[in-house]
């Protein structure tokens, strides 16, 4: 079997270009090839509107032809444009230090690539939000919550300019998908070394003193620097506070851990600090 | 996963489902009451089961954006039921309709569809329209010139008002200007209230009223398992048009279960049975509506329409309807198929066309999908049955006669490659190399038997090489062909 790639999902919008400097900092201290990943979306917005209710001869065949002609040109010019983006794409990741990335274009939604390639990933690197949202700052990307859904690869959000991850937070509440984001540290080559800063929030009923402390001992085994702390405050608003105040770089958490019922109720908390956060964040299902 | 669809399937085309859903309701009305005429139930049936069908799949349904409603191909196979029994009974033969195609849903007997070629399709269609057309004659005979009036001026407000104006839709502004002129000008013909009841309330659930025996099951059983089956043929067929309109995919299964629950909810809202309409959905496609939504306004906007304008709606006159269901009819027609008829392969064009002839003798495309699809493997088996012969050489050293089998034996060749076998030849020894030949069932099998038989009746002896090879094709177990490798073994042959 072949290498994993890092997947880096460009789409030409303001956060490409981080996009594209994290997966190639990604690819290389993972070690593993870098592909950049075009998608074409098929149109959803009618081009033929029609309102005469009128079935003519052959109304069918005539139907097909006019559809097929008039996506065959806007297809055509997505798939110029895309080949443009990935070219710039490439060549700003060959100059942050990537061995040379594969190009990928493909008539799909995002979501429905990742979950086509996902055999083949090893890390997902895609912008909060892309072409269609980018002025839109309540909300995050129309691809964003079911990517991550749907692939179960860590998936890196970028929300800023590049800077290389010096300091990084682990929000650390002992659910399931946290253990796993632990797990990615204590396993993954893409953070070793890094300083870690294990933040609890007060809120999080599971987390005993015990599980951080043992968290906090895998952790230094394997070689981070860590800081242990408990924040006092909301979920969401404390662990943005902190993450300002110590200047992280990055953070890490377990994306999703509830149902899509309970989150529809309360919320997501993986929502509200995707929407507040302003450094990356590595979400790990 | 009946439920489950995407915020697009519902959102991602708001304005273009909305206006396209309001134009199918306009077109789904006149068509629902035809239907109805055509089952011999009031008009409130079709509606009724229009706008429940609609709802439903536009929930449930694998295809978003398509229609499915009251349908003309189902009309047609309920006609005698209602003579000969009434209402009631297609109420409960619509609802074990329902059933057969969810319990068809889950068997996912959708890909059975992989056998109704094309040519089946189009003769369905074909036949479909024909007898929608035949379905207006009585509306035409025996009436005065002021029907015929009517339904020509329709005709030509249809056609001709989309030239100067294509933003509304042309079979309303005829509908309506006709029912205006009619009223205006005092001319006394027939309309939509003449001939039944149409819905005044929001349709309400009622167990339709049938005696639970074991008779009533044998009388309404037959019924069901023909629409059961017509309405997947038509519902699929529709949702692969669909597809390739939008360039999408569609999940048939899902489909299927979902006109299931459509007609069971429609036998019991007092709906006669229905099915994607081809016509209808190709017209949501060209009025820009491609999701769930446009679905769901269709049928519900349809309701609303019918019930607040019940007065009205009963005022159209019957030639204005008449003149929708004939562009309807000439809209469904495949007139590309008769240019075609001279360019395709005669045994294509036969089982278009014996799909059609059964149809419109028999008034069932049930038959019809039947004839057709059976015709369709036996013109395939003889093609098949081609490619098979033999090669007969003679060693005179050894006085031995070599007959090696090329190509696909079985039912439609094992006689031919018999007759190529000289059993007449008086010679010591026979050698039949079966390494490239393919045997494909038990008559290829007994015919080599047979052959073995003969030759050594007439004193020869009989080897036989690469039996084992050649019989290595006789699979039912058709797992084995998923693997390219073990095709490969299997063709290695050739």
């Amino acid at each position: 079997m072949s290498d994993r790639h890092v997947v880096a999902c460009i789409d030409g919008s303001t956060h490409s270009a981080a996009v594209c400097d994290y997966a190639a900092w990604a690819s290389k201290r993972l070690t593993k090839p870098l592909t950049l990943l075009h998608n074409i979306e098929p149109a959803y917005d009618p081009v033929v509107t029609d309102f005469s209710g009128l079935m003519e001869l052959d109304g069918r065949e005539t139907l097909l032809e006019e559809l097929t002609s008039i996506e065959e040109q806007r297809s055509r010019l997505m798939l110029e444009q895309g080949k443009f983006i990935l070219n710039a794409a490439r060549q700003r990741a060959v100059f942050a230090g990537a061995v040379e990335p594969l190009t990928k274009q493909r008539h799909d939604g995002l979501t429905e690539s990742l979950i086509e390639l996902e055999d083949g990933i090893e890390l997902v690197v895609l912008g909060i939000r892309g072409a269609d949202h980018e002025k839109d700052n309540q909300h995050l990307g129309g691809h964003l919550e079911s990517s991550i859904r749907a692939v179960h690869q860590p998936i890196l959000v970028v929300n800023n300019t590049f800077k290389k991850p010096q300091k990084i937070m682990l929000a650390y509440d002992a659910s399931e998908p946290c253990e796993k984001a632990l797990n990615l540290l204590l396993t993954s080559t893409l953070l070793t070394k890094l300083p870690v800063h294990l933040v609890t929030s007060g809120q999080s009923r599971r987390v005993t003193k015990l599980s951080q402390r043992e968290a906090q001992e895998s952790l230094a085994a394997a070689g981070h620097e860590v800081v242990a702390v408990m924040v006092d405050g909301p979920v969401g608003e404390s662990l943005h506070q902190y993450q300002r105040d110590n200047d992280i770089d990055l953070t890490l958490m377990g994306a999703f851990g509830h149902t899509r019922l309970r989150e529809f109720v309360f919320g997501s908390v993986t929502v509200k600090i995707l929407l507040s956060a302003n450094r990356p964040l590595l979400l790990v299902r | 996963m009946l439920l489950s669809s995407t915020r697009r399937d519902w959102l991602g085309n708001i304005r273009g489902d909305f206006l396209a859903g309001i134009v199918v309701a306009l077109a789904l009305i006149p068509e629902a009451i035809a239907f109805s005429i055509i089952a011999g139930v009031d008009p409130k049936v079709g509606l009724y089961a229009s706008f429940c069908i609609a709802v439903v799949t536009a929930v449930m349904g694998g295809r978003p954006g398509m229609i499915s409603a009251a349908t003309g191909a189902m009309a047609l196979l309920m006609v005698t039921l209602v003579k000969e029994h009434g209402l009631q009974y297609l109420l409960a033969a619509t609802v074990l309709t329902g059933v057969f195609q969810l319990v068809a849903g889950y068997l996912k007997l959708g890909e059975l569809m992989r056998f109704v070629s094309r040519s089946v399709v189009t003769g369905f269609v074909n036949a479909l329209a024909i007898l929608i057309f035949l379905a207006q004659i009585p509306e035409l005979i025996d009436v005065t010139w002021h029907v015929y009036a009517v339904t020509l001026a329709g005709l030509a407000i249809i056609y001709l008002f989309p030239l100067i104006n294509k933003t509304i839709p042309s079979p309303l502004v005829a509908i309506v200007g006709l029912t205006c002129a009619c009223i205006y000008f005092g001319i006394d013909i027939r309309t939509v209230g003449d001939l039944g009841e149409l819905p005044d309330t929001l349709p309400i659930f009622l167990l339709p009223d049938v005696p639970l025996a074991w008779q009533t099951l044998t009388i309404i059983l037959p019924y069901s398992a023909g629409l059961a089956i017509v309405g997947l043929l038509e519902s699929l067929m529709t949702a692969t048009i669909v597809d390739d309109l939008t360039d999408t995919s569609s999940d048939k299964s899902r489909e299927c279960k979902a006109q299931g629950i459509a007609n069971i909810g429609a036998g019991f809202l007092g709906g006669m049975a229905g099915c994607a309409m081809i016509g209808q959905s190709v017209i949501n496609v060209k009025s820009g509506g491609r999701g769930r939504l446009s679905t769901l306004v269709a049928g519900s906007f349809l309701l609303t329409l019918v019930v607040f304008f019940e007065q009205q709606v009963s005022l159209i006159p019957m030639a204005a309807l008449v003149a929708v269901m004939i562009m309807v009819s000439i809209g469904t027609f495949n007139w590309s198929s008769i240019r075609n008829l001279r360019d395709h392969p005669l045994s294509s064009s036969s089982v278009m066309i014996s799909t059609v002839i059964v149809v419109v003798w028999s008034h069932n495309l049930a038959y019809g999908v039947l004839v057709g699809v059976l015709l369709a493997a036996l013109f395939f088996a003889n093609k098949v049955g081609h490619f098979m012969y033999v090669i007969s050489e003679f060693d005179e050293s050894t006085d031995t006669r070599i007959y090696s089998v090329m190509g696909q034996v079985f039912f439609a060749s094992a006689e031919k490659m018999l007759a190529t076998l000289d059993f007449k030849e008086a010679v010591t020894n026979i050698v039949i190399d079966l390494t490239r030949a393919h045997f494909w069932d038990i008559t290829a099998v007994g015919a080599l038997d047979k052959a073995v038989v003969k030759f050594r009746r007439e004193g020869a002896s009989v080897q036989i090489i690469g039996l084992n090879k050649a019989s290595e094709t006789i699979i039912d177990r058709f797992g084995v062909h998923d693997k390219p490798e073990e095709i490969e073994k299997v063709l290695g042959g050739h």
